[in-house]
């Protein structure tokens, strides 16, 4: 599928296609190239033919069928989908039938969005590289014997491989951007608030934000222009009005001041780094100015961020205590054999791990020392990244540190998997808009994304870079 | 070692998490490692950096809103009702949510 909203949208209008027909086309082709990928965990073919239906009847009468008419997206299975099963990826969850939609859903449903399936990732997006799926590993469309990136792999994967147009991803300590990258794909973690995390299964609730995939930058601000806003659901979603992302792409950067972090070379792998230096010449060559900063509590971001979204997963995950989210221990005799019983069958290996970390780092005697040093030092993070702001329009770099590894690869080591977050965790512990876009291929063919960061509810300088970047690379 | 397999059985209580011998050595071995990598934030002065709890605090101006702009407008809504709240219940009964016995008679 290489449809795009604008495309899509020109073919409905002049009668080419019905919404009907892309949605059933859509929906054969992405079972049929599966079993490939496994990045499809449901499919939902009678609420996608609905929505496609009344596309057409809108259309048929004259109306405006709304700005993703006829768009057939996947959906990460952490975002609850009402009547439609939301796995989070977990034993857990299995069975799980959300009761409502999230605010996200909704909007992306109101605005004419087709959404045709429920994607796979890491068991409540704990994970980089979507090997930690209850339900198996997504394989990378790219390379099949590598990881599509995590934890929202099978959104990323989806996008590559042309079995949706747009996707929604949950992005917490980069789960959008690196995934995005390992697949060459264009993936954004709008600022902290801008889109209402009502109805997002919540891992570490002042971290976590929803995003867009898509293989043009141009599809992602629409989608973004139609998720962001003020949602009375969501008591931290913002106020700020929502510019008009689109009218900003106009291919010129000229004159715009870009920063490039010295902090995010340390480490990098070769072929990552001469792909990411070759990017930032095209920008210059674009008519950008680029200019050396300093970010200089990076290399403590890690460290911050894995005691503040294991502590709040810890409090998040309390829930699923075999009372009201479908599964129960059979073999547990008294309440309290439920309560463990129910959580040792349910949950995997990753998310036992963090539960225990987050369970040991706000313990008694042990909060000031962990959780309250990480806050202090989050705020240090921030505070490098508002400074920087007061010198550049926007801040360019890589993702990760190297492109997709192998499956397998680097299971046995969680503490080097956690060190590999290293240049996306920054821009979440700051609250700051940030995406990646494709920027090349390693000798060995594999994608690298370039990643653009900007200042809170900037995302207009950030989009406006990543679509010359992308008109540059055409 | 930072961490003995004691602390992670009396942590693993906590969590409510029942977790098997086996799981207890590999548990502590991955907890010393991370917890190693969390220590480098001792290396940094922080006795005069005011905490971070949230991201919109720190953007206030940005976002343009009062504090009480959070709460809704007092307006009555239909809630999800009973029958939804339970439907995805291990098991139900007579209006609520059953747990195995809790008090002996």
């Amino acid at each position: 599928m290489s449809a795009t909203v604008d495309s899509i949208r020109a073919d409905l209008l002049g009668k080419k296609i019905s919404a009907e027909e892309i949605a059933r086309d859509a929906l054969k082709f992405a079972e049929a190239e599966n079993p490939k990928t496994n990045a499809y965990l449901t499919f939902a073919p009678e609420r996608a033919l609905a929505h496609a239906r009344a596309v057409d009847q809108k259309i048929a009468a004259g109306q405006d069928p709304g700005p993703l008419a006829g768009v057939p997206i996947a959906v990460k299975d952490v975002i609850l989908t009402r009547g439609l099963r939301t796995t989070c990826a977990s034993r857990m969850l299995e069975n799980y039938i959300p009761p409502y939609d999230a605010t996200a859903v909704m909007r992306i449903e109101h605005a004419g969005g087709v959404i045709i399936g429920k994607t796979n990732c890491d068991e409540f997006a704990m994970g980089s590289s979507n090997e930690n799926s209850a339900f198996g590993p997504v394989r990378n469309p790219v390379a099949p014997d590598r990881v599509p990136g995590g934890s929202s792999g099978g959104s990323a994967a989806v996008i590559a491989q042309g079995t949706a147009v747009l996707s929604l991803g949950s992005d917490t300590g980069g789960s959008i951007r690196q995934p995005a990258s390992f697949c060459g794909v264009t993936g954004v973690t709008p600022t902290y608030g801008r889109v209402s995390r009502y109805g997002l299964t919540a891992f570490a609730s002042s971290l976590d934000h929803i995003g867009p995939f898509s293989r043009t930058v141009r599809d992602s601000a629409r989608l973004l222009q139609v998720m962001a806003g003020r949602d009375e659901m969501d008591s931290t979603s913002a106020f700020a009005p929502v510019p008009d992302y689109v009218a900003a792409l106009d291919g010129n950067i000229r004159g715009m001041k870009l920063g490039v972090p010295k902090e995010f070379f340390d480490g990098l792998a070769s072929d990552t780094g001469d792909i990411i230096h070759a990017a930032i010449q095209r920008l210059q060559k674009l008519g950008a100015e680029i200019r050396e900063i300093r970010l200089p509590h990076t290399p403590y971001a890690v460290g911050a961020y894995y005691i503040i979204c294991t502590a709040e997963a810890s409090s998040n995950l309390a829930r699923y205590d075999g009372v009201r989210y479908t599964r129960r221990s059979e073999t547990a005799g008294s309440l309290q054999e439920m309560y463990r019983q129910t959580r040792d069958e349910g949950f995997g290996a990753e998310c036992k791990r963090r539960i225990m970390l987050g369970t040991y780092v706000l313990s008694a005697g042990y909060y000031d020392a962990y959780y309250l040093k990480a806050q202090k030092v989050r705020a240090l993070v921030a505070r490098d990244y508002a400074q920087a702001f007061e010198q550049v329009d926007a801040i360019v770099g890589p993702v990760s540190p190297f492109p997709a590894f192998k499956l397998g690869e680097k299971v046995d080591d969680p503490t080097a998997m956690y060190l590999s977050d290293i240049y996306t965790v920054t821009g979440d512990l700051a609250g700051i808009p940030c995406m990646s876009v494709p920027s090349g291929k390693t000798a060995e063919g594999l994608p690298v994304g370039l990643q653009i960061l900007a200042n809170h509810f900037n995302e207009t300088a950030m989009f406006r870079v990543a679509d010359a970047f992308e008109r540059a690379s055409t | 070692m930072r961490i003995t397999e004691e602390e992670v059985r009396r942590v693993a209580e906590l969590a409510n998490l029942a977790l098997t011998e086996e799981e207890i050595v590999r548990m502590t071995q991955d907890m010393d490692g991370i917890l190693g990598h969390m220590d480098k934030l001792n290396e940094l002065d922080t006795s005069s950096v005011e905490p971070m709890s949230q991201v919109l605090s720190i953007v206030s101006n940005s976002s343009g809103a009062e504090e009480t702009a959070t709460l809704r407008a007092d307006i009555e809504r239909k809630p999800l009702g009973n029958a939804d709240a339970l439907a995805n219940a291990p098991v139900a009964g007579q209006g609520y949510f059953k747990v195995p016995r809790v008090i002996e008679k």
